[in-house]
């Protein structure tokens, strides 16, 4: 296997593309937002508590590859329990790592188990299936009502 | 014959009987190297490979004739006139239709459809009535006739399939009834490989006065084709799918319905005189055909269609069969896989999931051994959802296809189920 295969299909996406964690429904969320890849169908629904502007609980269901599913599951471990400005910081070095690829300002390791999705950038048409969840994530703290698209 | 149409002639090779190694030869393209391993080229009912052939009439077309058509009168322009009406004859005999005015070029299938429910629909499909469809249509031969409901306020109805994705010939006689103004099926499923027994399809919808359009964007590199023995009124293809050139496609009417229908968009080439009190339009084709059209698209689809010529039809139905036969057998014995789409008449089309593994995963670490398959919903979100399933990992076959590469896509497979062990 190549190794930037090997990278992209590390043993902490694939267990958490098996195994989502948060994979389920939240009893009256604050927030909820949808995503959509209209390329290859993936779809997902996100839901979270804001309390006093902390993130008391997030949750996801949906469907998708591992890549998204594992970036879903990874995210809700990531900013649960972190502040909505913490959370959006969050979005934007994720997003980050993800188009721009690791370097010396953002080094891959910053971002903890996130880590993990470093490997994505080598692969820019899966780009988008590891962003889904992200995109949401903003979506649902703003509030906005329409399904987040990547396309 | 002309002098130019001979001097075509030694592009026109002949591969009797069937060697598909030295066919190969004939597409460029596969002889590359993906991430340093032969490229196993399994996607192409996305897109066929064209063969040197094609690529060369095209650009002879643009270094020797070069000229807008039905324009000028100078040498250049007959020229290219010439060669662009000698498609058409082309067309024309590859459906085996009885007219070469018979014939309009479009950009592919999707504005065959497009052109067919913006003007013969417009004109008689109203509020009441009904257009009738399939369960296994890709998107282009659905969401046009959505639109034209909407318009009409007439209402689209769909006849089902069963599991192996056999369309269900007798629940399909019950939806056409006296309302039916219109059927549109396709003549292979994009997703399922099915081929459709579009003749007695032509027959129940003609018992009812509906005439039926086919989508033949899947069949036109695999089937040998004949409007008139299959009693359809319209028939549409794509170029780029039957080894020519993206952006041209032809769409056959029955001449009757031709002449009857209004334009589809005003410009060049449809009229036969303008004034600002009254414009009148030209006769089919032309009528139809609205600017400057897609000259070198047109030569290159020629070329496609003569290399089509060149190959003994049978010989490569058989081969093709052969290849599905040894592809469906072989992925049989991977664990975890199911085939969607197991018609008993099917061409090389095999859709399949993967226990526990996303069709994209599978897309993915695939291409890293230089395998391009098709993975996704295929532009058929309806025929998705029929199967309960949000996507398909898709490897369709051409006429260069061979056992090397379905060993090449085991081979892959092992290595995805490998990475989710």
């Amino acid at each position: 296997m190549s190794d930037a295969l090997r990278e992209l299909y590390q043993e902490v996406i694939v267990d958490h593309g098996k195994r989502p964690r948060n994979f389920r429904r939240i009893e009256a969320p604050s927030h909820t937002a949808q995503g959509f890849n209209p390329l290859c169908g993936d779809q997902l629904r996100l839901e979270l508590k804001l309390v006093d502007g902390v993130i008391e609980d997030i949750a996801f269901q949906g469907e998708g590859c591992a890549i998204s599913q594992a970036s879903a599951s990874l995210l809700t471990l990531a900013v649960k329990g972190m502040r909505q400005e913490q959370a959006l910081e969050l979005f934007a070095r994720v997003h980050m790592l993800l188009t721009e690829g690791p370097n010396s300002q953002l080094p891959a390791e910053a971002l903890g188990k996130l880590a993990v999705l470093a490997g994505v950038w080598e692969f820019p048409l899966r780009v988008k299936c590891a962003s889904l969840a992200w995109h949401t994530l903003r979506s649902a703290l703003a509030g906005d009502p329409a399904p987040v698209s990547t396309e | 014959m002309s002098e130019r149409e001979s001097s075509l002639q030694p592009l026109v090779q002949r591969f009797e009987p069937y060697q598909v190694e030295r066919l190969r030869q004939a597409f460029p393209i596969l002889a590359q190297r993906i991430y340093g391993k032969p490229l196993v080229y399994l996607d192409s009912a996305a897109t066929s490979q064209k063969p040197q052939a094609v690529i060369d009439a095209m650009s002879r077309f643009f270094l020797e004739e070069n000229a807008n058509v039905h324009r000028g009168v100078h040498y250049l322009s007959l020229r290219a006139t010439e060669a662009y009406e000698q498609t058409r004859a082309k067309v024309q005999r590859f459906l085996n239709a009885a007219h070469a005015e018979e014939i309009v070029f479009v950009r592919g299938t999707t504005e065959a459809v497009n052109l067919v429910a913006q003007t013969y629909g417009k004109v008689h499909v109203h509020a009441g009535d009904e257009v009738l469809i399939s369960a296994m249509e890709h998107h282009s031969n659905i969401v046009p006739w959505q639109m034209l409901c909407e318009q009409s306020g007439a209402r689209l109805r769909v006849a089902p399939i069963d599991d192996a994705g056999e369309l269900q010939l007798d629940e399909l006689e019950r939806l056409i009834g006296p309302r039916t103004k219109l059927l549109a099926i396709s003549h292979v499923s994009n997703v399922l490989g099915t081929v459709n027994p579009i003749q007695s399809i032509v027959e129940l919808a003609h018992a009812q006065g509906a005439p039926v359009l086919v989508d033949g964007a899947q069949a036109a590199p695999h089937l040998q084709l004949d409007v008139r023995a299959l009693g359809c009124d319209f028939y549409a293809l794509s170029g780029h799918k039957m080894y020519g050139p993206t952006g041209i496609g032809a769409l056959y009417g029955r001449r009757e319905l031709l002449e009857a229908m209004p334009p589809y968009q005003g410009g060049g080439d449809m009229i036969l005189s303008v004034s600002f009190d009254k414009t009148l339009y030209n006769k089919p084709p032309y009528r139809f055909e609205a600017g400057t059209p897609n000259m070198v698209g047109a030569i290159g689809l020629g070329a496609a269609i003569d290399f089509l010529g060149g190959l003994d039809a049978d010989a490569l139905a058989a081969h093709e069969q052969a290849v599905l036969a040894y592809a469906q057998e072989a992925l049989a014995t991977v664990p975890g896989l199911r085939l969607i789409g197991t018609a008993r008449d099917k061409i090389g089309v095999l859709s399949f999931v993967l226990d526990g593994i996303h069709p994209h995963d599978i897309g993915t670490i695939l291409d890293r051994e230089g395998i391009a398959i098709r993975t996704g919903h295929h532009c058929a979100q309806p025929l998705m959802q029929r199967y309960g399933l949000a996507a398909t990992a898709r490897a369709s076959l051409g006429c260069y296809s061979n056992e090397q590469d379905i060993d090449a896509l085991l081979a892959g497979l092992a290595k995805v189920q490998e990475v989710f062990r």
